[in-house]
């Protein structure tokens, strides 16, 4: 693996007395996409919020290039969404009231850039990803594809150093999301970001350079994240959507 | 698969020879196993014995005549009703993967199952990721997308039924023990 970019160290996360991690540990290298399978209530949605410091572990350790992520203060947590990670959830993580351009450049005006240059970098990218001529509709305006694909807009404008993406195209319908995915391979391969790519789909982690399962808050010994018992509860953790705004707030 | 029905397909546009048809058989059919040369002729012979296609000249290339062969009126009324007919869908649940499970669990015990499941699983992701790869080679063609697609979801509907009967080990013992 190349160089080690983040990593969990035992890390534990209960819901009250629900456990969703029951000490993982793993590491995500420069420019690797790495998907975190298994089934629904695995806890590959909570590995993922304590990765991207969206959430803290109530024990074990996070570190992003080296140094520790888990006790930095939420405004510092918070700061990094802004810039070092980009996050995508399945759906509805677009302001509403806003045109696909100034979505996508929120990120870079909450950095300070100023409105004009936000803009400008926000155009590049959506035509990089296809939806330029969606750069003045409002989100409502738009199809699943189309929407997914500025939310990945607004997720790389930063040229963030992760990429947290959290069942992508699971709202999609198969070729969309495709697409969609292809989008996500082809430009992160072209700027060397590194995927935590979440997904419970095995023909989406065939997308990604390595595999990790999960089952039951476990890492799983087999490697394959099979529910050994009956298929574990679903709901202990957070809605596959996400916080809505995580890059923004500092959930 | 109807080897003659595809030939009758490919030769439905022009005369081909046996040679030309394999070439072109493995060209549209990129995910398909290649035919062999030896199929390829004995089938033709059948298919004209069966009066589908019917000898269109002869060319000799350095080597021994090559017969084309065009399709005959029978022969596009046999294609034209193969391509009406529907598949049957998969109607008997019949695989080595189901009857490994069954016996696994009569010859020795729910660990033999279970391992031999995770196995299997192992072996289907890793051929799902080679497709994967194929598929998304940037020089892919259309018909071979469409080829490692064909592919890619029976390997993920093969890979629900493993996940899912993992989870049942226990119970199917119980059920094959009463």
């Amino acid at each position: 693996m190349t160089e080690v970019l983040l990593a969990a160290r035992g890390v534990v996360k209960s819901y009250g007395n629900s456990p969703a991690l029951r000490g993982v540990t793993i590491d995500v290298g420069e420019g690797e996409i790495v998907a975190v399978t298994g089934p629904s209530g695995c806890g590959k949605s909570t590995l993922l919020y304590c990765l991207s410091g969206i959430m803290r572990p109530d024990a074990g350790e996070i570190s992003y290039r080296g140094a520790r992520l888990d006790t930095r203060t939420e405004s510092e947590r918070s700061a990094l969404r802004r810039g070092d990670f980009g996050l995508l959830f399945q759906f509805g993580q677009l302001v509403a009231e806003l045109p696909a351009v100034d979505n996508v450049a929120l990120p870079l005006l909450l950095r300070g850039t100023r409105r004009r240059e936000a803009r400008s970098a926000a155009m590049v990218w959506l035509d990089r990803l296809g939806v330029a001529d969606v750069g003045r509709d409002l989100p409502g305006e738009m199809s699943g594809g189309q929407a997914q694909r500025v939310a990945l807009g607004r997720a790389l404008v930063t040229e963030p150093r992760v990429l947290f993406a959290d069942e992508p195209t699971g709202a999609l319908d198969t070729l969309t999301g495709e697409a969609v995915l292809g989008h996500i391979v082809r430009v992160v391969r072209e700027q060397g970001t590194a995927v935590v790519l979440v997904t419970h789909e095995a023909t989406v982690a065939a997308h990604a350079d390595r595999e990790v399962a999960l089952r039951d808050g476990m890492l799983d010994p087999t490697g394959l994240g099979f529910p050994m018992s009956s298929p574990a509860a679903a709901g202990t953790g957070p809605a596959a959507a996400g916080p809505r705004h995580a890059w923004a707030s500092g959930q | 698969m109807s080897t003659a029905h595809v030939l009758l397909g490919l030769l439905s546009k022009h005369p081909q020879h046996g040679y030309e048809l394999k070439q072109a058989h493995d060209a549209v059919l990129p995910g398909a196993k290649p035919l062999a040369f030896g199929q390829v002729y004995a089938t033709l012979g059948r298919m004209e014995r069966d009066g589908l296609v019917a000898p269109d000249g002869a060319e000799r290339v350095g080597g021994p005549d090559r017969t084309s062969f065009r399709v005959t009126t029978v022969g596009r009324t046999s294609l034209d009703a193969w391509l009406d007919e529907v598949e049957p869908p998969a109607p008997h649940a019949s695989s080595a993967l189901l009857a490994k499970v069954v016996v696994a669990l009569l010859a020795a015990d729910r660990d033999r199952a279970r391992r031999y499941l995770t196995a299997q699983r192992k072996a289907h992701t890793d051929r799902l990721r080679e497709l994967t790869r194929v598929k998304t080679d940037p020089h892919a063609g259309v018909g071979a997308v469409i080829a490692a697609d064909y592919a890619i979801v029976h390997l993920d509907a093969d890979l629900r039924w493993l996940a899912t009967t993992l989870a049942r080990v226990a119970e199917l013992d119980e059920e094959i023990r009463k």
